[in-house]
């Protein structure tokens, strides 16, 4: 250890952050994946994200892992221990290391003093020269690094190894071959760091704060629920951060739908020419009875629109998965943003309206994903799931999967041909019932009862072409009364009162989540009130207008420049706008609490507000 | 013709099929089309198709784009469900409809500007997927509704009703359509019902993705000389390389056919299709040899029209991808929901 520091070096256990600086395509994610895994095998909470380039290989790539016994699963921000494999992003890297943190390099080819800092613990290995020594071959050399960058961070962070062996061996099942050289050169690396490396001031301690959790990437709950809501058909196109949407769809189908006696599929995914034809695909097979979605992110909602318009004025099911990303255009294609809401909210020309739900992590991903196949046929008309991709394409604890046995599909107001048999009166767009919802019926169903004519034209009450100005309005006015159904459906926001009185609250809602839950730990640490509410769906039940009511101020805090959920606040709910100010934050990266603890803060102070909220306030900093 | 207000009184003497009902029971609503639309022929000929072949009106899909010739679904089969969709997406629509419920039969209607401008994609990749379906084109080579606009299977040096000439090449979606995979190919004329009907027939007949491209003329805004798509036009150079018959299973075979110049080939339904040749050496089984005369005689200002290709033993869509002998839309709660013990299973693995 060559440390040079002159600042005390960082001292924490189960309680840091750590950074992997790689090189994409190098075969780092596997690695770093391992590694994380061992710590919440120990019982101890982590939070990795990926942070990569659009690209396949040779651009730097990174894997920031957060160590929390406390559980915070948001974004931290800053570096403890960085783990510097890539000489490319080396000065930016080095950079955001807290004072008193560690770097953790290749030494084969040392670096010069200039290139380091004075306030941090140096850790050099010579990783490259070690592989040249036991490995041949390249590509061995390359991907055994990694697995000898494992052994020596485990012994220098105290992972047991034996925790590390347990799951290489799980991931190496079967494929004994490979088995043994990963073994082999975990314990290369863990060896040479216990005799040539000083352990650090960064611990891993063994604890029980992980419990019954799954370790997930959202988008593969998302594909889950589809499978459990009853999904049949699915139309996509290739795009990040939703691919693996797709993908996990098709992986969990291959298990869980295929009829044992046939082989035969009781699904079908269909990869599409583009966006367009995935959601025509989606309303086709919707408008015929099947249940189907689309996964996509923002520019493929954008070609989306004219169908999406085409779905809620002809009363289609559609369930589409949005999973946002940095915008507009290209954007940021990698980075994580919540910008898609207004877009999502009222897609397509003419007045539109649409129901969103906003999971909050992977678990909610999952029983949001299989309510949407309900909701879309309940109402008739596209759902929107507002991922993203810090949920998306991150793997987050989160609690276990549930489903009860006893739930069935609500296939909503669909008459039969015994019901037409048996004398119902089937208007398409009759509202019987008053609450906006009309009956319908599938294609096929009876020779000479309930066939009409679908068609994104104005129609009557009948389904018969209309042009005419009264047959408009009142089927638009329907729509609206269907849309204030909808909000009874919807998932319900969830409330997170303060520990005392106060008038100052928080809105916020999906992946904002983990980094608020630690921001109102650190209000209440610090005696600062702040009620909490996180949206779950839009449109906004009674409780948000509620909450806004009985609070002076509500800062409203998302993950886009606009703050547009804050526009569908004072558009639906017509608020004061000056009662809900937004707090934003929209550089590609996960909000963090630190970012939302510093900004409410400094506007509790600096808004004129009622004098208790400012006094607390200012007595807290 | 559909255009003519149908009274709704009982006609005894009409005709039956095999299932009862009358040509009646297959039209749908008046059709607002101009007198003497191409496309009036056209719903008239699948009318009398779906009459003959004794199918269920209810048991067939009709789905279509945006235009004229995508208005006409409502004027045939007015038991059917129908669905007007987006311009130039009614490929996707009846493919996701197709997948939902693989038992009914899905005519989808489209127009030139619909399939070959702004849906050239969906058109190719429908056709690639093999969805089965009957594509029927209405080809005008005009944009009837916003009134006389090229559209992109104008010929080359054809004139607009406004005396412009055309400088694009013009897209020939027979072409295109072998090219691409569809597994029956066929043109005909709206003028010519006796070619057509039975060729609307073997396409309902074939399983896999049918293409019929129908020269259709509009007489508001295509009709003139210097058109390549008028009805004078067309038939002066209206080349039939065959004709057809289709025999349904109920019907029985009695006249006997010259070998070399017919050929009796069984269709997925269990119906005969019986071919007679026009043009000697043109076999439409052979694609190779069919895209060359095609080209030959295209450039030659021809129009070819006929059975141009067939796939023997052709397969679909769903036979691609594997899919379950239940419709999709039919499977319930057991065949789809795994239930709570495989999550509990997938939850240990995510730990």
């Amino acid at each position: 250890m060559n440390g040079t520091s002159n600042v005390r070096a960082l001292q924490a256990t189960n309680d840091f952050v750590i950074k992997f600086a790689n090189v994409n395509g190098s075969g780092s994610a596997s690695a770093n994946l391992l590694f994380a895994k061992s710590i919440m095998r120990m019982g101890v909470p982590i939070a990795p994200r990926n942070i990569f380039p659009s690209n396949i290989q040779g651009l730097p790539t990174w894997y920031e892992l957060r160590v929390s016994e406390a559980g915070h699963l948001g974004r931290r921000g800053g570096v403890d221990l960085l783990v510097a494999m890539n000489p490319q992003t080396w000065d930016k890297d080095v950079q955001e290391l807290e004072a008193g943190g560690y770097l953790f390099y290749d030494s084969t080819k040392p670096m010069p003093p200039s290139r380091f800092r004075t306030d941090i613990t140096v850790i050099g290995m010579p990783l490259t020269g070690i592989c040249n020594e036991r490995y041949t071959d390249a590509r061995q050399r390359q991907l055994f690094k990694n697995i000898i960058y494992v052994g020596a961070l485990s012994a220098l962070l105290d992972v047991e190894l034996p925790v590390v062996s347990q799951l290489i061996g799980e991931q190496y099942k079967g494929k004994e071959k490979l088995l043994k050289p990963n073994l082999e050169a975990l314990t290369l690396g863990y060896e040479w760091a216990k005799e040539n490396l000083r352990a650090i001031g960064l611990r891993v301690r063994r604890s029980d704060q992980v419990g019954d959790r799954i370790f997930v990437e959202g988008n593969a709950a998302a594909a889950l629920g589809a499978v459990y809501g009853g999904a049949t058909v699915c139309a996509w196109y290739p795009i990040t951060p939703s691919t693996s949407t797709a993908e996990a769809f098709m992986r969990y189908c291959s298990k869980l739908r295929v009829e044992p006696e046939t082989g035969k599929n009781k699904f079908a995914i269909i990869q599409g020419e583009d966006e367009i034809a995935s959601i025509g695909i989606v309303v086709g097979a919707g408008w015929n009875g099947a249940r189907a979605f689309t996964c996509t992110s923002g520019p493929g909602i954008s070609l989306m629109q004219e169908f999406i318009g085409l779905a809620y004025f002809a009363e289609i099911p559609a369930v589409l998965i949005d999973v946002q990303r940095g915008g507009p255009s290209t954007g940021m294609p990698t980075r994580t943003q919540q910008s898609d809401v207004l877009l999502c909210a009222y897609a397509s020309h003419g007045d539109t309206k649409h129901v969103l739900l906003f999971p909050e992590d992977p678990k909610e991903a999952f029983d949001f994903s299989a309510q949407c196949f309900d909701l879309a046929e309940r109402l008739q008309t596209p759902i929107f799931l507002m991922l993203d991709l810090d949920i998306g394409m991150n793997e987050r604890l989160c609690a276990p999967f549930g489903w009860d046995d006893n739930r069935a599909m609500d296939r909503g107001k669909v008459l039969s041909h015994a019901d037409l048999e048996g004398g119902a009166a089937f208007g398409r767009y009759l509202d019987v019932d008053g609450d906006g919802i009309t009956w319908r019926t599938y294609p096929g169903t009876h020779p000479t009862k309930g066939s009409y004519f679908t068609r994104g034209t104005t129609k009557d009450r009948m389904a018969r072409y209309s042009e005419t100005g009264p047959d408009y309005t009142e089927n638009m006015v329907r729509l609206l009364r269907k849309f204030e159904t909808a909000k009874s459906l919807v998932p319900k926001p969830i409330i997170r009162m303060a520990s005392g009185p106060t008038p100052v609250g928080v809105l916020y809602y999906g992946s904002t989540a983990p980094a608020m839950n630690e921001a109102l730990e650190a209000f209440e640490a610090q005696g600062v009130h702040v009620d909490a509410m996180r949206v779950r769906a839009f449109p906004f039940g009674p409780e948000v207008a509620a909450f806004i009511a009985e609070h002076d101020r509500v800062f409203v805090v998302e993950q886009n420049r606009d703050s547009q959920l804050r526009s569908l606040l004072v558009n639906e709910l017509e608020v004061d706008p000056k009662r809900v100010p937004a707090i934003v934050h929209y550089d590609g990266t996960p909000i963090t609490a630190r970012f939302i603890v510093q900004a409410v803060l400094s506007k509790i102070v600096t808004i004129p507000a009622p004098e208790r909220v400012v006094a607390r306030a200012e007595a807290s900093q | 013709m559909t255009y003519i207000a149908k009274p709704s009184i009982h006609h005894p003497g009409l005709t039956k099929n095999a299932l009862g009902h009358t040509r009646r029971d297959y039209e749908g609503a008046v059709s607002t089309l101009c007198a003497g639309c191409g496309h009036d022929s056209i719903s008239a000929a699948i009318i009398q198709a779906f009459f003959d072949l004794n199918i269920e009106p209810h048991r067939v899909a009709k789905l279509s784009g945006i235009g004229c010739s995508s208005k006409t679904p409502a004027y045939f089969l007015g038991n059917s469900h129908g669905f007007n969709t987006v311009h130039g997406r009614m490929p996707s629509a009846l493919t996701g409809a197709n997948l939902a419920n693989k038992d009914l039969l899905y005519i989808g209607v489209s127009g030139d500007g619909d399939s070959a401008s702004i849906g050239l994609g969906q058109f190719c990749h429908a056709i690639r997927r093999g969805v089965n379906m009957v594509y029927i084109v209405e080809n005008n080579g005009v944009y009837g509704l916003t009134k006389g606009q090229f559209s992109a299977t104008a010929d080359k040096g054809s004139k607009s009703k406004k005396g412009a000439s055309n400088s694009d090449s013009p897209i020939d979606l027979v072409m295109l359509a072998m090219e691409l995979g569809a597994t029956y190919v066929g043109r005909s004329f709206s003028g010519d019902k006796e070619q057509l009907i039975p060729l609307i027939k073997g396409a309902i007949a074939h399983q896999g993705a049918a293409l019929i491209d129908v020269v259709s003329p509009c007489v508001a805004f295509n009709n003139h000389p210097g058109s390549t798509k008028s009805y004078d036009y067309v038939r002066a150079h209206n080349e039939a390389v065959n004709s057809m018959d289709i025999i349904t299973p109920r019907e029985e075979i009695t006249t006997n056919y010259p070998a070399g110049t017919t050929e009796l080939v069984t269709m997925h339904d269990g119906s005969q299709m019986l071919l007679k040749k026009i043009a000697a050496d043109y076999d439409p089984h052979d694609k190779i040899a069919a895209m060359q005369f095609l080209m030959r005689e295209s450039a030659a200002g021809q129009v070819v029209t006929g059975l141009l290709y067939a796939e023997r033993d052709s397969e679909d869509l769903h036979q691609h991808i594997g899919t379950v002998a239940t419709p999709l839309n039919q499977l319930g709660d057991r065949d789809l929901c795994p239930g709570s013990e495989a999550l509990a299973r997938i939850n240990a693995g995510l730990r």
